[in-house]
Order: C-alpha cells, then sequence, then structure tokens
C-alpha cells in the first residue's frame, strides 16, 4: 500500500510520518514514534485508554487515522509532565491512589487534562459526566474523582497565586 | 557505645511498615505513561501474529486453503493444526486435566475458535492475511444449554473423547459429561430435608461473564536459536508455571525458558491460563527464527479467552419454625463449554464451591457439581475470586433470602440467628473446611447500625403502601449479604496445579549500606506488591520500605512460586516474606550478637536494631549490621546477608464481611439508583489501608456490573451477542456510586502476620448485595427469584410479570 507524508506536533515536537492511509494514530504513535503511554483496550472508541489531546480536544486515538492528524497539535501523557516536575494531576493521581494496574492512567490523565481547561471549577457529577468515556476495571473511579477534584483546586490557587 | 536511639515511634513511623498507608511506588512510571506493558515491547525484526477464527459454534473443518494468504504482502506463515501436529502441540493441556485444540483440528467447537494464525510484518498486514485464508465449514448441531447436552440424540461435542468412561475427575456418564464432584453427607442431609419444619427449595443462576480487564491477553516470543533459549513475555498471572507447561510441551528443558510478567493491565483471573495465542506466537517464533507478538482485540478476549461462572445452583434449605437452619443441598450443572479449562486445583474440580454454607452455622450439607460440556468458549476462571467461591457465595447469599421468605422473617434477623459464633471457631463446616478465624455478629451490627437497617424497613414499608396507594412508583430494596470467602490456596496436601503444589516464595537479599531487594513467586496486575510486600518486610527487618526493591514477573531471577490469583499473593508470598524476613533478622542478630560481643540471647529487637537487654545505648542498626555481613570476618557465620523462603501455608484464609445496598428502582422504566453502599471487611491484620479501600472500590464496581449488566450472552445458534464493549456492561464513573468502607480485624491465627487477603472480597461480597437489593425491592409483591444480570430490560420484565404495570 502507498505510504503517505503526514506532518505533526507531538508533546511540543515537530513530526514528520510516512505511514500507510489505514494507519490508525494510536499506532502511529505506538509503533512509530514510540510513544507507548496511550494504550489499546478495546480498539471501538469505548473504554479511552487511547484518549490523546489534539488540537484542544479530547480524542480516543483508535478512532482516528493517522492521517486525518495531518498539521494537528497533539499531546500525550509524556507531554504532560516531566520526572522533576509532574503535573498536578499526577501527582494527585499518586496522593488519592486514583489507579492500579495503570493501563487507564494515561488516557484518564490526559482527559482529566482536558476537563479542567474545559471547566476549571467541576462539581463531583460534571467530572463523573466529563470522564465517563474512560473506563477504568480496578478503582471503581471513587479516588480517580477525588484525585481529579483536588487538582482542580490545586490549579485553581496556582492560578491565583500567579 | 552508641548514641541515645530515638524514640521507638520516631523509628517505626520511618520504616512505613504494616499498617501505614504508604503512597504507591508503581504510580511514579503509571502516571507518566511509562509502564512498560506486553503490546510495548518491540524487538528487532519482531513480527505479529493473529488468528482466523470460527465463526460457527459447532462445524467440521472440511478444508483450509492457506494459497491466497500466503501471497499477502508482508504475510511469513500461517499455520494450521496439521503443521503443529508433527510437534505434538495441536492440542495443549489445560489446568483442570483436560486438553484443549490450539488450532481446529478437524472440527470447531465455539464460536471465536482458532482456526488458523498469520504471522505478518506487522497487525495490519496480518488481518489481511486472516481475511484471506479459505476455510471450508459444514455446520453441526449446536448444544447452549447444559441441561439439553444429555438428553437422546444430542450431538456428540467432543468426539476426542467421546469413548472414554473416566475423565481428569472420575466416572463419565455421557459423551458430554466432564464430572460429578461431590461433597457433604447426601443421605443425612436427604434425611434432615425430608423431616424438617420448613423448606426452601429455588434455582439460583450466576449467569456467564468475563473478567475483561482492560488489558486483553498478549505474548511476545523470541526463539533465540543461537543459544538454544526461549523468552517469552506475556500477560501472565502464574509466570512460574507457564514455563513449566511450556516445557512439558514443547520439549525445550526448562532452564532454557525465560517467562516474563511485564506490567500487567488488569488480571481478574483472565490470565491465569494457557491460551492458544501463547502457544501459537512461540511455534511461531522457533519457524521464523524472529520473535513474534500476538495480542488480542477486545472481542477476541470476550468471545474466546476464559469466560466466568455459568453455574446452575438448584438448593434445598431447610429449618426450624423460628429460623433455625438444619440443612443445605445443593446440586450445580457447571457449563464448562467446549474444553475444561478451569484453573482450579487439582482435586477441586469445582473449586472450592464447597464453601457454599458461607457464614453459617449449617450442621448437615452436600453438594454435587455436574461439569457439562456445550458449544461455548473454555474457560470457568475465578473473575476477581477465588476458585468458585463468587458462585458459593451468590447461592447461600440468595438460598437465606428465599428462606427468610418463606418463613416470614426478617433476612438480617435470620443471618444472625444462624452465624457460626465467635467462640466456635476454628470451625468445621459441614462441608470439610476449617474456618481459621471470625467474628460475625460485631462486624454484622456495626453494618446495619451504620446504614439505619430498622430506619430502612420502616422507609420501605411506608414506600410500598405510597406505591400501592398510586403515590410513587419507584420501590426501595434493602440488599443484605455477608459473606465468608476461603482464600490463599493453598496447603500442599492438597492443593495443586498440575502436580505443582500451591507454596509461595521469597528471596531477600541486603546489600552492604543496608536497602535490600525482595523476589516474589507471584506477580502484581494492579494490586501494588511493590508497596506492600515491602511493608511487610520493613516491619520484620527494620529497613525502609522506601529502601526495598521488590521484583516479580522474571522466572530467571524469581524464586517459584504458583503466581497471583485467588487472593493467594498476601495469604500465602506475604507469608513466604515475612518468613524470609525473620531468617534475615535470626541471622542479623548473631552478627549484632558478635559485634557487641554477647550472647545473642542477652539481645532483644527493637524496630530497627537489635539491642542488649537492660543496656538501651548498646545496640546495632540494621543497616550497621548489613555492613558488618560484607566486612567483617565472624566465625561460624558466613558472609553476606541473604534468605529464602517457600511457604507451604498450614490451611486457607477466611476473610469475611458485611455489605449492605439501598437502591431505588423505578417500576415503569426498570432503571435503578443505587443510593448507598455500605461495605465492611474483616482481612485479619491490614498492611496498607489506602490499598485494602482502593481494593473494596474496585471489587465493588466489578460486582455492581456483574450484578446489574453484565454478561457473556449466546443466542441458540452458539453466537456470541455481547462480544464487543457496546454490548458488554462496564460501569463508568456515572454509573458507579461512592462507596462507604469500614473494617473490623481479626488476624488469621496461622498466618504470621495474621493477614487474609481482600482484593476478592468486595466482588464476592457485592454481587449478592446488590442482587439482594432488586429482589428486596419487590419482596413484598411476592417475588422470590429472578436471574442475573439486573439490567433495566430483566427489572421491567419482573414487574411486568409481578402485574406493577397493570
Amino acid at each position: 500500500m502507498e505510504k503517505m507524508h503526514i506532518k505533526m506536533t507531538v508533546n511540543g515536537k515537530n513530526v514528520d510520518l510516512l505511514t500507510e492511509p489505514r494507519t490508525l494514530l494510536i499506532h502511529a504513535l505506538r509503533e512509530e514514534l514510540g510513544i507507548t503511554g496511550p494504550h489499546v483496550g478495546c480498539s471501538s472508541s469505548h473504554c479511552g485508554a487511547c484518549t490523546i489531546d489534539m488540537n484542544g480536544m479530547s480524542v480516543k486515538s483508535c478512532s482516528v487515522f493517522a492521517a486525518q492528524a495531518d498539521g494537528a497539535e497533539i499531546t500525550t501523557i509524556e507531554g504532560l509532565g516531566t520526572p522533576d516536575a509532574l503535573h498536578v494531576l499526577q501527582e494527585m493521581f499518586k496522593e488519592h491512589h486514583g489507579l492500579q494496574c495503570g493501563y487507564c492512567t494515561p488516557g484518564m490523565i490526559t482527559r482529566a487534562y482536558r476537563l479542567l481547561q474545559e471547566n476549571p471549577t467541576p462539581t463531583e457529577e460534571e467530572v463523573r459526566f466529563g470522564i465517563a468515556g474512560n473506563l477504568c476495571r480496578c478503582t471503581g473511579y471513587q479516588n480517580i474523582v477525588k484525585a481529579i477534584l483536588e487538582a482542580a483546586t490545586k490549579m485553581n490557587e496556582m492560578k491565583e497565586s500567579a | 557505645m552508641n548514641e541515645i536511639s530515638p524514640p521507638k515511634e520516631e523509628r517505626s513511623a520511618a520504616l512505613s511498615g504494616l499498617g501505614t498507608s504508604r503512597k504507591r511506588v508503581e504510580d511514579a512510571r503509571f502516571t507518566q505513561g511509562k509502564g512498560n506493558y506486553v503490546d510495548d515491547i518491540k524487538l528487532p525484526g519482531m513480527l505479529f501474529g493473529d488468528f482466523v477464527r470460527s465463526p460457527y459454534a459447532h462445524a467440521r473443518v472440511k478444508s483450509i486453503n492457506t494459497e491466497k494468504a500466503m501471497a499477502v504482502p508482508g504475510v511469513h506463515a500461517v499455520l494450521t493444526a496439521a503443521d503443529l501436529e508433527p510437534l505434538s502441540l495441536h492440542w495443549m493441556p489445560t489446568l483442570a486435566g483436560d486438553k484443549q485444540m490450539v488450532l481446529a483440528d478437524g472440527k470447531v467447537l465455539f464460536q471465536a475458535q482458532e482456526v488458523a494464525f498469520v504471522v505478518a510484518d506487522d497487525r495490519y498486514a496480518a488481518a489481511d492475511g486472516v481475511a484471506a485464508v479459505e476455510v471450508e465449514y459444514e455446520e453441526l448441531p449446536v448444544i447452549v444449554d447444559p441441561f439439553k447436552a444429555e438428553v437422546d440424540g444430542a450431538p456428540i461435542l467432543r468426539e476426542d473423547i467421546a469413548d472414554q468412561k473416566e475423565g481428569a475427575h472420575g466416572p463419565r456418564r455421557h459423551p458430554n459429561h466432564i464430572f460429578t464432584w461431590e461433597s457433604g453427607d447426601r443421605e443425612a442431609t436427604q434425611a434432615v430435608l425430608e423431616q424438617a419444619d420448613v423448606v426452601a427449595e429455588e434455582m439460583i443462576y450466576y449467569h456467564r461473564t468475563h473478567p475483561c480487564p482492560l488489558e486483553t491477553c498478549g505474548s511476545v516470543a523470541s526463539m533465540d536459536k543461537v543459544n538454544g533459549k526461549l523468552t517469552v513475555w506475556g500477560t501472565f498471572q502464574a509466570p512460574h508455571a507457564v514455563r513449566t507447561v511450556a516445557s512439558l510441551i514443547s520439549g525445550i528443558a526448562e532452564h532454557n525458558i525465560r517467562i516474563i510478567s511485564p506490567d500487567i493491565g488488569g488480571g481478574f483471573g483472565n490470565k491465569v491460563g494457557v491460551y492458544p495465542g501463547y502457544v501459537c506466537s512461540i511455534v511461531a517464533s522457533i519457524v521464523t527464527g524472529v520473535p513474534v507478538k500476538w495480542v488480542e482485540d477486545r472481542s477476541d478476549n470476550l468471545m474466546a479467552t476464559a469466560f466466568a461462572r455459568d453455574y446452575w445452583m438448584k438448593g434445598r434449605i431447610s429449618a426450624t419454625k423460628d429460623g433455625k437452619i438444619t440443612a443445605l443441598h445443593c446440586h450445580t450443572t457447571a457449563d464448562h463449554g467446549a474444553f475444561d479449562a478451569c484453573a482450579d486445583p487439582t482435586k477441586f474440580p469445582a473449586g472450592f464451591m464447597n464453601i457454599c454454607t458461607g457464614s453459617y452455622d449449617i450442621p448437615t450439607a452436600y453438594l454435587a457439581v455436574d461439569g457439562i460440556y456445550t458449544n461455548k468458549a473454555p474457560g470457568g476462571v475465578a473473575y476477581r475470586c477465588s476458585f468458585r467461591v463468587t458462585e458459593a457465595a451468590y447461592f447461600i447469599e440468595r438460598m437465606i433470602e428465599v428462606l427468610a421468605i418463606k418463613l416470614n422473617m426478617d433476612a438480617a434477623e435470620l443471618r444472625s440467628k444462624n452465624f457460626i459464633k465467635k467462640e466456635q471457631f476454628p470451625y468445621q463446616s459441614a462441608l470439610g473446611w476449617e474456618y481459621d478465624s471470625g467474628d460475625y455478629h460485631t462486624g454484622w451490627e456495626k453494618a446495619l447500625k451504620a446504614v439505619g437497617y430498622e430506619d430502612l424497613r420502616k422507609e420501605q414499608a411506608e414506600r410500598v403502601e405510597a406505591f400501592k396507594r398510586g403515590e410513587t412508583r419507584k420501590l426501595l430494596g434493602i440488599g443484605l449479604s455477608h459473606f465468608t470467602e476461603i482464600v490463599g490456596a493453598g496447603p500442599v496436601k492438597n492443593c495443586d496445579i498440575l502436580g505443582l503444589g500451591m507454596f509461595d516464595s521469597c528471596e531477600i537479599r541486603i546489600h552492604p549500606t543496608g536497602s535490600a531487594i525482595a523476589r516474589l513467586g507471584t506477580i502484581s496486575q494492579g494490586q501494588g506488591h511493590a508497596t506492600t510486600f515491602a511493608q511487610i518486610l520493613a516491619s520484620e527487618i527494620g529497613i525502609p520500605a522506601e529502601d526495598i526493591t521488590l521484583e516479580e514477573g522474571d522466572t530467571d531471577t524469581a524464586p517459584y512460586g504458583l503466581g497471583t490469583y485467588g487472593s493467594r499473593s498476601t495469604p500465602v508470598a506475604g507469608a513466604a516474606t515475612a518468613m524470609a524476613g525473620r531468617k534475615i533478622r535470626a541471622k542479623a542478630q548473631m552478627i549484632a550478637a558478635y559485634l557487641l560481643e554477647v550472647h545473642d540471647n542477652d539481645l532483644e529487637w527493637d524496630v530497627d536494631r537489635f539491642v542488649v537487654k537492660g543496656s538501651p545505648e548498646r545496640f546495632k542498626t540494621m543497616k550497621e549490621i548489613a555492613f558488618a555481613s560484607y566486612n567483617q570476618a565472624i566465625p561460624g557465620v558466613e558472609p553476606g546477608l541473604e534468605a529464602v523462603s517457600y511457604y507451604d501455608p498450614p490451611n486457607m484464609t477466611y476473610p469475611f464481611g458485611s455489605y449492605v445496598c439501598v437502591m431505588e428502582i423505578d417500576v415503569d422504566t426498570g432503571t435503578t439508583e443505587i443510593r448507598q453502599v455500605f461495605a465492611l471487611d474483616d482481612c485479619g491484620t491490614r498492611i496498607n489501608p489506602m490499598i485494602i479501600e482502593g481494593q473494596v472500590h474496585g471489587g465493588l464496581t466489578e460486582a455492581l456490573a456483574i450484578a446489574m449488566g453484565q454478561e457473556i450472552a449466546y443466542d441458540e445458534k452458539g453466537n456470541v451477542t455481547t462480544g464487543t464493549l457496546m454490548d458488554f456492561f462496564i460501569p463508568t464513573a456515572v454509573e458507579t456510586p461512592n462507596y462507604q468502607t469500614d473494617y473490623t480485624v481479626t488476624p488469621s491465627p496461622h498466618h504470621p502476620i495474621g493477614a487474609k487477603g481482600v482484593g476478592e472480597s468486595p466482588n464476592v461480597g457485592g454481587v449478592p448485595a446488590f442482587s439482594n437489593a432488586v429482589h428486596d425491592a419487590f419482596r413484598a409483591f411476592g417475588l422470590t427469584q429472578t436471574h442475573m444480570p439486573h439490567d433495566h430490560w430483566r427489572i421491567w420484565k419482573t414487574a411486568e410479570s409481578l402485574g406493577l404495570h397493570d
């Protein structure tokens, strides 16, 4: 199958990719770019393990062709924080035991990141609705919700003091 | 002479040992997307394998033509049973003493069964190849109902063993019958039932469902022909057992096989078994000479890889007029699918189903289980429970409710009246178990008080009256459950899998500067072993948990163990960890005695050091002792500080708990709203309360899913109708309620630190709590039993059948 050129910005870096038109974005990220934070859980856009941030929106990268991401700006879990400066969400997920096996975690945190951009002061109900596209089999969500609400509070405090 | 030690409490807190809510060490990598799961593994030259699967539930395979598939660009090989037969790998042994086709050998026995394995450059080329394989099938009659498997004219499913009158678990009475397993005294039970004041009888069905971890199963096999060494990374809950099985079936010497379980994205029992994909990736690597990866997709996982439950449990329970239970009788028809691939200990073909007397002092009982072949996927694994324990708990907790209806008695009172009393432990059950410890009444009363039980019953009665007056269309259900689990398999004298005793192990090495590494025979799938086992060790050897690395899952480095499932890691490997720690401490005591020039009997252990009795200023810390073990020539003591323990538990452990669910049910739409869930657990000594609470939240959510909607359903032709996440229910954050948790602590008397295990309790106790809430809401309108899952449609139908829509 003839390959095509795709240009994207992934976690702040310009990427030039040569891939088949049928390649899904999740596979391009994981297998061609070595970005293995986003995972495949269902390949049918139900579980959200593959969630990334694309052009300011949460996107399930198993249901998008890499070709559709031509020119896009993409952030994955790898782009949210660094080992020396974790994102508040990453810290709060650890603090409140918001993860167990870790498989849903990159997608969940990436979704929560966008949710808090969309709504910086969500209620518990809004958080629950806002992450309903991301499934977790381990935690029962209670501590995930707690972590996101706590992160929202901390992020707002940081904004105020800045 | 040393300085005065810091206060005990301060030194103890610095260890982050037993009982502290230590934050998880695993989280750094998982929150940054740096976990290493099997599909993250990428080796040079690696190919990808995928299966051609059967569209039929039962069919003769007339021919397989691979010619067109081989011509697809990127395809390297297509394996069929004919290719595996010369290696004797077209069939493989199951963990239950049966055998299973690796690739279809003349026929297929369930939909999505593996027929051929296509090996290609990547997953896209493999999919192209799969589509190009031509298979000619001839459809055969299908059995999906286990009660029709032995009727006249039923098709014979397993022609390979049709003539065998004896199976792995005794006589077979029909070609579609696998085994009959009995426990208890049939005649005595029958006699009590015949004379009883009151007998309640009901069929309790625990439907077919699936563990569905978010990560599916997969493996990467790499055969290094130069060194003759096979390495397999995979989603293995029992890596050592996989190595032994791989050696036995492949003929490769066991020391030349290295099995590695990397990070595992949830298991819940789904990753205990050995699957055709593992075998095919290994064979394909041997054939092609390069590494081969196989990762199933979600539908493959739901349709073919290890279902759970499918138990039809016919119960009879008798009692005196005032509600004292006198006998329990259970006959179970167990639908095992096409191959008996349960992952139970060898001597227990129905697992520990004979814990079905539950939390109650039932003097006489009898259980029989008939295993049956049908045209469904194999499995029958323990989905977040010890072997068949959730089936047993659901059965008895439903039968108690059915009996309460018959006696016209409050179900909480009936339970309380029949609980095994605190002073009866250790308790011998009528079906042969010795319950180690328990205090059921205390937790039960605490739970009822916490939810305001009496007020809830008043509110419920008022609601029923209001409903009858036409003032509301919502009913209130109060779901009660008291479970007793049996976990921690198990004593080698009666527990083995494929002849391998179910002990577990820990090996500890203390480094010169006083930090340590510990390796275990288990493997975490999200439970946080690296965090909690380090805590056990910190308390035993006085080295801070943060200075202890914990490793599992690599058979070249970890000591042999039977893996993680059935809540066995804490009861068995946790015990091995404590015992190995004690060996370290015993040697450390000798070293300290030499350094302090006293007899070792003159020393006492004090949190993180040995102190001379009566002279608190004279001590040696573990850190000092560790260094001395590497740099001092101590007469009669070998250098170094290492220990290994293989722990054979003397008994199982018996965690228990009291759960209550309060549920609103809309009679007209069948929708439900969970108002309150209260879960009180007693798992003995608590290692990390934060992790325990997390396990309870997760287990309750899986229980919610199972009770309220999750199922693997088949149509009459054996087609799976719930093979994607569109149809297979997994609750989102919206459907999932907040949970209230509480605990009591009744340590296990035989476990070195008194811990019992907790990961599976909330699933075992949760399913009856949710299901009983649905039943309880309709009790006033004459409902005795309706089967799970209680989705909106089924609840609506229940309301309809009771005339509530008239």
